[in-house]
């Protein structure tokens, strides 16, 4: 989906943020505390990690960055968990204010409908029998398609015309991993893209490279 | 709902945790672990152990750049969001830096968990589009010859960046070398400086 996660490109953002050699990896407690729920979450929805990032993708934009990084891996644990009935929507929002002191009647426990899910292996990577259909050197276009579901082939690569670098491992295609419509394992592509091709005549000169999918590419003539 | 009626996002997680762990769906001790794990065992330090012995062996080198993911495990570092992991060198000549636009992704079993600037909008749009205008905001210069590879690591290949050694260094054991690299570095928003 063209959501706010997409961010590759996007102006106005400002100035970057100055590194800290001695950042911790969580800045607060709560962080601490979101980053293992979430990554409990998955197990706990009968989910995986395409599903996951495709939580936080469908986020309304205001969830997505009022609360940063760990903050929408919390907002993407509940999505999965309220998709799969382990929760019922609003429970955390009525457990909260609870919390608080409000008076609120919590919703009742759902009836758990998890995905009819089950990996054929740990990980995302697999062994894939079939030739690659891109070799090094290969012109490829990234296809412009714009699917409503989950997609790991950001907008601002699509259409675009670059060169195969390498052929990296094969791997289940997050599109249909992320909503459970099978593994589609496929090969990946290791893609080169030229600066200009992407952001026109004035830009800066340099190579942006990137993996992408078998089917997000298209053979250029 | 406007961000001034928005519940605080520490009292959501404790409020989710609170309901999963009362009916049994989630172990705190587990999730002390997870957090354990990335707080004390797992960052940017095996990283470094990883491009200090790539300075000081040859063949660890070779086989670093031909096989990353392998290379690591020797040192035993392997595990989530490090399934496949390509080691890029930097050199005078070409200059790598590492982004995923998506998310964050990021080579955790070498690097640990992400730092702030790397999850940063302004970083993960910006570094796609005019990487020699960001590094500069960094501090990093770059000569108008050095060719510049921005890697967007949106699938499940993670990378990792073999910087230069600094001059002056020859004299150093592999550990004062490990010391010396950054988490900046292995990312490619900076250089490794020599001992001061």
């Amino acid at each position: 989906m063209d959501g706010i996660h997409d961010m590759g490109g996007m102006q106005d953002w400002g100035s970057v943020k100055p590194p800290d050699p001695d950042e911790r990896p969580f800045a607060e407690d709560w962080e601490k505390r979101a980053f293992a729920l979430a990554l409990l979450s998955m197990r706990v929805s009968g989910t995986n990690l395409d599903a996951f990032r495709h939580s936080m993708n469908r986020l309304e934009p205001l969830d997505y960055l009022a609360d940063g990084y760990y903050g929408r891996w919390l907002r993407g644990a509940e999505n999965l968990l309220t998709d799969s009935g382990i929760i019922a929507p609003g429970a955390v929002d009525a457990r909260t204010r609870k919390q608080l002191g409000d008076d609120v009647v919590e919703p009742p426990e759902p009836e758990p409908h998890r995905p009819d899910y089950k990996p054929t292996a740990g990980g995302s990577l697999r062994p894939l029998d079939a030739e690659p259909r891109f070799s090094p050197g290969d012109a490829v276009r990234a296809k412009d398609i714009h699917p409503s579901g989950h997609t790991r082939l950001p907008q601002y690569v699509r259409g675009r015309t670059g060169t195969v670098r390498r052929v990296q491992p094969a791997a289940v295609l997050p599109d249909t991993h992320a909503h459970f419509e099978g593994e589609n394992i496929q090969h990946v592509y290791s893609v080169d893209f030229a600066s200009r091709d992407l952001w026109g005549p004035e830009a800066e000169e340099f190579v942006l490279n990137i993996d992408l999918y078998d089917s997000y590419l298209e053979p250029v003539a | 709902m406007s961000i001034s009626e928005r519940l605080p996002i520490s009292m959501r997680t404790e409020a989710l945790e609170s309901i999963l762990v009362e009916r049994s769906l989630v172990d705190p001790k587990v999730m002390d672990a997870y957090i354990k794990m990335y707080e004390s065992d797992v960052g940017p330090l095996n990283g470094a152990k990883v491009v200090a012995k790539a300075w000081v062996d040859p063949e660890f080198r070779e086989r670093l750049l031909a096989d990353g993911t392998a290379a690591v495990a020797e040192l035993g570092f392997k595990g989530p969001q490090t399934e496949h992991l390509e080691v890029r060198e930097n050199t005078g000549q070409v200059h790598n830096v590492v982004v995923c636009t998506l998310c964050s992704c990021y080579p955790w079993a070498v690097l640990g968990l992400p730092p702030s600037w790397y999850k940063d909008p302004a970083y993960r749009s910006r570094i796609v589009r005019e990487p020699r205008a960001v590094l500069h905001e960094f501090g990093l210069e770059l000569g108008a010859d050095v060719e510049i590879r921005v890697a967007d690591s949106v699938s499940e290949c993670r990378y990792m960046i073999l910087p230069q050694r600094p001059a002056g260094t020859e004299d150093l054991s592999e550990e004062e070398l490990a010391a010396l690299v950054t988490r900046d570095a292995m990312v490619g928003i900076a250089t490794v400086a020599g001992p001061s």
